[in-house]
């Protein structure tokens, strides 16, 4: 029996800033202390506070230390783990008070979170099934095989209202019955876990916290609708993620919690794993079953939709991990719990990857409903260096721009799509005054003509039309009328093309017209950049007065473009400056500024 | 899993483990001082008969911590318990046996030890 458990963070944030090397070094030090048999050292998911990892949390005491090295771990181990003593200065600041020490939950940053999606990360080990099940895991599987029929199941999930949290919100219950509905002798339950939207990685995270709540809801699913055969398609980027659901496969199969006969019930189902190689289209449903047939990646027309026709044209159901993450506790807390969170049309929680400029960057989850300004400003801890909030972008290229005047929206389905942004899978990017927003818009359609497939024309030629026409409005080429010209394509690409990823290609572009047409008519008409970001429209310039002859810019710059002699102002050659901005950063009086 | 009592069989067991990891504020906290002085006058086989006794008894409401030097260091090993009520019971000079004592006296039936506190010690 240990009598402290010592929690380190695995997710990809947390080993990337080295926990890995945290966690060897706790159990050599636990060890070389004679506490390996009173200590215990476990490995969990994200606990979504990314920005100060690696992260690591002690029980019984439940002491948050964050960005924990290597060689603090020594007086961790020797003062907290042997003797009691907390090491106040490496706990997260926030948690610090005068004589007493704040429960993590108490804090800006979860205070106001709600975690239902994300119940497990952070808490459990997800390498450990019975981990899952000491937090009620299985238990809703084994409430379906023994007291509900299918119909019931479905009738729950439709009653709680959720709706599809990979970005489009179709009711999943409708979804569900759909399939149901369809006869066939085969049908299919599929997890789209290929989240390819920069910036969002809570699918990720859901994956390596808490892998067998998907499986357990896969199973949910494949009882409700008559399937007995499931299929993660998994990116092959998330080695962690694809490792933890190997793990937890197998120990699902090792426990009769997947396979044949499962809870003594004629109810067998069986799960596999498919690895995507990387393709954004691939999130598309119809091109994700086809990769998952082994076919090249490319979606087809819908109807039929995979309900009646999907994976090897049987009936399939297809839902994000973190659709998947709520249904376990649906089925065992009932619709009517679920609806008490979130708004009407958009019932429970959402989780958001917060990113970009902004004081704490990671996972947060919320209800729906909540505002943007709660998300930036409580939760976010705000804009760094006291800038000012300029837009945050929702549903990656897909989304839009939800300028500063509408901070105060909440965030659900219908209330972005109103304002022509879309919730997306989660990917929620915040961006200051210093970013130009024609700059966004170009910098995610270079990302979709990058990533469109080709099968359809509008897609494939527009979009890269598009990237043109934005890269000329960047270097002051364009016209009024390209604006205009612009605009028309973007309709006419929404219009036409086959499949999700043309259809919202365009957003990033026409949210940023709504809301900041003023920025792009300066790029063309002053040619200037109103953000001073895009680097054909800058110009550097010494100011004489303040300019104290140092000859320190002059040794910066990289291709001999400011001359000047000692003690006497310097001047840049504009036609050598590459605008690299060097010189500004060095100058120590301020005396080099950019129009 | 052949049935739902093997499920809950499972979750019993770990729920007793993982019970450390438990954070509410409404559970009976043993403290046991593991300073320098406490751990040369033996603190630890009580920090540890405490928290195999309390798994033994799969007792939920009760979380085991050490915390650092009380400050009666001739009486060590010091262990306080905290009920939620406030109550707070200091015992003195403990060992593993006396630990097994005020867990099945104190902790599970809610009688004070009272040969064991620093009243009746210290006189």
């Amino acid at each position: 029996m240990y009598r402290s458990h010592v929690l380190v963070c695995g997710g990809t944030g947390c080993t990337s800033s080295g926990s890995q090397q945290i966690i060897s070094t706790l159990e050599q030090e636990i060890a070389r202390n004679g506490l390996d048999k009173e200590v215990k050292v476990i490995k969990t998911g994200c606990f979504g506070l990314c920005a100060l990892g690696p992260i690591m949390v002690v029980y019984p005491e439940g002491s948050f230390y964050s960005a924990v090295k290597p060689e603090d771990i020594p007086e961790i181990v020797s003062e907290h783990l042997l003797k009691g003593r907390i090491v106040k200065r490496l706990l997260y600041s926030e948690t610090v008070e005068e004589d007493t020490v704040k429960s993590l939950n108490e804090t800006q940053f979860y205070k106001k979170q709600h975690r239902v999606a994300l119940k497990n990360c952070g808490v459990i080990d997800p390498e450990n099934v019975e981990e899952y099940i000491a937090y009620e895991g299985y238990a809703a599987l084994g409430k379906v095989l023994t007291e509900m029929t299918p119909q019931q199941v479905i009738d729950t999930v439709l009653e709680s209202g959720l709706r599809g949290r990979g970005g489009a919100g179709f009711p999943t219950g409708r979804k569900w019955s759909m399939a149901a509905a369809n006869q066939a002798d085969q049908k299919y339950v599929c997890c789209n876990a290929d989240e390819g939207d920069p910036g969002a990685f809570m699918d990720r995270s859901i994956l390596e916290g808490d892998p067998h709540v998907v499986l357990e809801a896969m199973a949910i699913a494949g009882y409700a609708i008559g399937a007995t055969q499931g299929y993660i398609y998994v990116r092959a980027e998330y080695p962690i993620a694809v490792k933890r659901l190997e793990i937890a496969i197998a120990q699902a199969h090792e426990y009769g919690l997947l396979g044949d006969h499962i809870f003594g019930t004629d109810f067998s189902f069986d799960i596999g794993i498919r690895l995507g190689a990387g393709a954004f289209v691939c999130g598309e449903e119809t091109a994700l079953m086809t990769s998952i047939e082994g076919k090249r990646g490319e979606p087809h027309p819908r109807p039929p939709f995979p309900a009646l026709k999907g994976l090897w044209q049987k009936p399939t159901i297809l839902n994000n991990v973190e659709t998947w993450a709520n249904v376990p506790q649906i089925i065992l807390k009932g619709p009517d719990w679920f609806k008490s969170m979130g708004t009407e049309k958009s019932s429970g929680t959402k989780v958001f990857a917060l990113g970009g400029k902004i004081h704490n960057t990671g996972l947060v989850e919320v209800p729906m409903g909540t505002t943007l300004r709660e998300i930036i400003e409580e939760i976010g801890g705000g804009i760094p260096n006291g800038k000012k909030f300029k837009a945050a972008q929702t549903g990656g290229p897909s989304g839009g721009c939800i300028p500063a005047s509408l901070i105060d929206t909440p965030i659900d389905y219908d209330s972005l799509m109103a304002i022509g942004s879309m919730m997306g899978s989660g990917g929620l990017i915040v961006m200051d005054e210093d970013t130009c927003m024609v700059d966004i818009a170009k910098f995610f359609l270079e990302f979709t003509v990058d990533e469109s497939c080709g099968k359809c024309a509008p897609c494939r030629i527009g979009t890269k039309r598009m990237y043109e026409m934005l890269s000329q409005i960047c270097k002051g080429n364009a016209t009024l009328e390209d604006i205009d010209k612009l605009e028309e394509l973007c309709y006419q690409i929404k219009a036409g093309s086959l499949c999700a990823l043309g259809q919202t290609a365009p957003n990033p572009v026409l949210s940023t017209l709504k809301y900041f047409r003023d920025e792009y008519e300066a790029h063309v008409v002053e040619k200037r950049c109103p953000a001073g970001v895009c680097k054909d429209l800058l110009t550097y310039e010494i100011d004489a007065e303040k300019c104290k002859g140092c000859t320190l810019c002059a040794r910066q710059c990289p291709v001999g473009a400011i001359t000047g002699v000692v003690k006497q102002p310097h001047v840049i050659d504009k036609s050598k400056c590459i605008k690299c901005g060097a010189c500004m950063e060095k100058c120590r009086f301020g005396a080099i500024s950019k129009k | 899993m052949k049935s739902l009592a093997e499920l809950q069989a499972i979750r019993d067991k770990m729920k007793n483990q993982m019970n450390v990891r438990d954070e509410s504020d409404d559970k009976i906290r043993v403290v046991v001082g593991m300073a320098t002085c406490g751990i040369a006058a033996g603190a630890r086989p009580v920090l540890n008969a405490f928290t195999e006794e309390v798994a033994k008894r799969s007792l939920g409401n009760v979380s085991v911590a050490q915390t650092g030097c009380i400050g009666i260091c001739q009486y060590e090993p010091v262990v306080e318990v905290f009920t939620p009520d406030g109550q707070k019971t200091t015992y003195v000079k403990m060992t593993a046996e006396k630990a097994v004592k005020v867990v099945a006296d104190h902790l599970v039936n809610g009688s004070v030890v009272t040969e064991y506190t620093i009243g009746s010690v210290a006189k």
